[in-house]
């Protein structure tokens, strides 16, 4: 982290499955180093044994009985949310070739 | 009856229990109030009239008939447009949940109906809650109702603008890392973010789960109490929810809780970047504290600089996994050029989301990817240890923490829109409360020579709520800046 950084914005687009024209990359790109030239404050930290934090709250496991809890629907108003759905089901452009 | 939309939560249940009023007539003047300021302030992304009247008659005909619910009952309260309504539109401010419409209700909107309120409307916000202006709202921007040519805060800037324009009586908003108490504080109005856990998110779209809490935009702090004490859920529905501990009587407590307190003044709040008439104020408001006994002290959190990095690793972190949902197959934004599952995802989520979002995404898919991870994301989450060290110190010291809300009051529109890293520094008093999981609230302080709003932050300790409430409502109902109203 000591150099200046650089995100590669194609290979992470690529990762977070983002479409972006090369405007949006180039104007993103200046805009994300300054911003991660800001993180590296964090390297004046000793964290040297810190255990990392998660959540506020120190938290176990939350287990709770296999039944329902709240309400159900139908599945023609859960499929109805689909931007395609026929039949109680959700449509999809060709995925296996 | 006129300036019914300007009154308190409990003056109007006091007027509505001695049968002075009805909540169709309270319910009719705010929305006669929206429909004659709305256009200038944009506070409402929709809303539903018809259906308010309906539900404000089934409250007057609960209490006619001796049935009524409590002081909350009848009550109009607008919210958030990143919360479930049942059969409303719920679009995050997002292209991306254009046509979404919400098939159940979140678990604190079930609660605050089970309290008799009037649901009022979908407020605008910045787009998934990401930003501090509402100006990256996908539909439009909010104005600050006492000065227009100012941005009213975000992430919930339709929340805090309608609370000040008297387009609601109270409003429902959601903070992550200031979302709340910015807002509040730029809007003049009462802003609280409670204790992480104590109110469900179920029902809240998530943008960073670790940080995300709902919380009351309202006039007074009193009125803020009673909406806590209605949405406190312990949920199954949320595994992270917590039940309270200690008081919860929040409204009743703050009348009998009287100090004086030991409170904390951390030096870092008040170094660089302050604007000089908020630091004077806040002096002000310290100094009053004292004079009425209480003892001030100065404490140091000394890794309050780092909070903003922190902050900015973690939310895009969680940001960019919680996203991953949107990806134009079960529901929101599906692309018409997707050709096969590739093009499906990275078509819909590129016309989907706006700039700040993909902004965020990229930044948090990188401190979350192969060979970075250890060095932003682990780091930060230790770092965050050290910001929850630095405060639970602190607590050993004192009842709570007196701090500015924001860095500056409301600032032009468009002045921080093209430079993201200054937008994200408008949190910088804000965001390391979230990152400890406490509850704080922000109260007017009083104004600017030039007439906009300043607000007082006051930090509690985790679970202090009723301390906390009792603090801030000593100093509002000592100055009465809850009392002055923008002229619209």
């Amino acid at each position: 982290m000591s150099e200046t950084p650089h995100i590669d914005i194609d290979y992470v687009a690529k990762l977070a499955r983002l479409d972006m024209s090369e405007e949006e990359k180039s104007k993103l790109g200046s805009q994300l180093d300054d911003i991660l030239g800001y993180f590296d404050k964090l390297n004046s930290v000793d964290v040297e044994g810190v255990e990392p934090m998660a959540h506020a709250h120190r938290v176990a496991n939350v287990w709770r009985e296999g039944d329902l809890t709240g309400e159900t629907y139908a599945p023609e108003i859960l499929t109805g949310m689909a931007p395609d759905h026929r039949d109680n089901q959700v449509v999809v452009p060709k995925v296996v070739e | 009856m006129s300036d019914l939309h300007f009154k308190t939560i409990t003056e109007l249940a006091a007027m509505l229990a001695a049968g002075e009023i009805t909540s169709v007539a309270i319910t009719q003047a705010v929305i006669d109030r929206t429909a004659a300021v709305d256009a200038q302030v944009k506070a409402f992304l929709s809303s539903d009239p018809k259906d308010a009247l309906s539900q404000a008659k089934a409250s007057d005909e609960r209490r006619i008939a001796g049935k009524s619910l409590g002081p909350l009952d009848g009550i109009p309260i607008g919210i958030k447009d990143t919360l479930a309504v049942k059969d409303q539109p719920l679009r995050c401010a997002s292209k991306m949940l254009e046509n979404y419409v919400s098939p159940f209700d979140a678990t604190c909107i079930a609660k605050l109906r089970k309290a008799g309120v009037v649901i009022w409307g979908r407020l605008n916000m910045d787009e998934f809650a990401m930003g501090s202006s509402t100006e990256n709202s996908a539909y439009q921007t909010t104005c600050n109702p006492w000065n227009l040519e100012t941005i009213p805060g975000g992430s919930s800037g339709g929340s805090a603008a309608a609370m000040a324009a008297g387009e609601a009586i109270a409003t429902i908003g959601t903070d992550t890392g200031g979302s709340i108490r910015q807002p509040a504080a730029l809007c003049g109005v009462v802003g609280m973010k409670p204790t992480y856990g104590l109110i469900s998110r179920y029902g809240l779209v998530a943008f960073a789960s670790s940080l995300d809490q709902v919380g009351p935009f309202a006039r007074t702090v009193e009125d803020a109490a009673l909406l806590m004490e209605a949405m406190l859920s312990k949920d199954p529905l949320d595994s992270t929810s917590i039940a309270p501990q200690g008081e919860t009587n929040y409204a009743a407590a703050l009348k009998e809780k009287m100090g004086p307190w030991k409170l904390g003044v951390p030096q870092e709040f008040f170094a660089e970047g302050i604007d000089p008439e908020v630091k004077t104020n806040i002096e002000k408001a310290i100094d009053w504290y004292k004079s009425q006994g209480c003892e001030i002290v100065d404490i140091s959190l000394p890794h309050s600089e780092l909070a903003v990095p922190v902050y900015y690793i973690v939310a895009t972190a969680e940001a960019s996994s919680n996203l991953a949902r949107f990806d134009g197959v079960r529901y929101g934004h599906r692309s018409d050029e997707a050709k096969d599952a590739m093009t499906l995802f990275t078509k819909s989520r590129g016309e989907g989301f706006g700039d700040e979002v993909k902004r965020r995404i990229i930044l948090g898919t990188y401190v979350l990817s192969s060979g970075y991870y250890d060095a932003y994301y682990l780091r930060a989450q230790k770092v965050r240890r050290r910001i929850l060290g630095d405060f639970e110190k602190a607590f050993e010291q004192v009842d709570a923490i007196l701090t500015p809300t924001s860095p500056t009051p409301a600032f032009k529109r468009g002045e921080r829109a093209d430079d993201p890293l200054a937008m994200y520094l408008s949190d910088v008093f804000t965001i390391s409360v979230n990152l400890a999981g406490l509850p704080a609230i922000s109260i007017p302080s009083g104004f600017t020579e030039s007439g906009l709003p300043i607000g007082l932050q006051v930090i509690g300790k985790a679970f202090g709520e009723a301390d906390m409430f009792a603090i801030a409502n000593a100093f509002e109902q000592s100055h009465g800046y809850y009392k002055m109203m923008p002229a619209l």
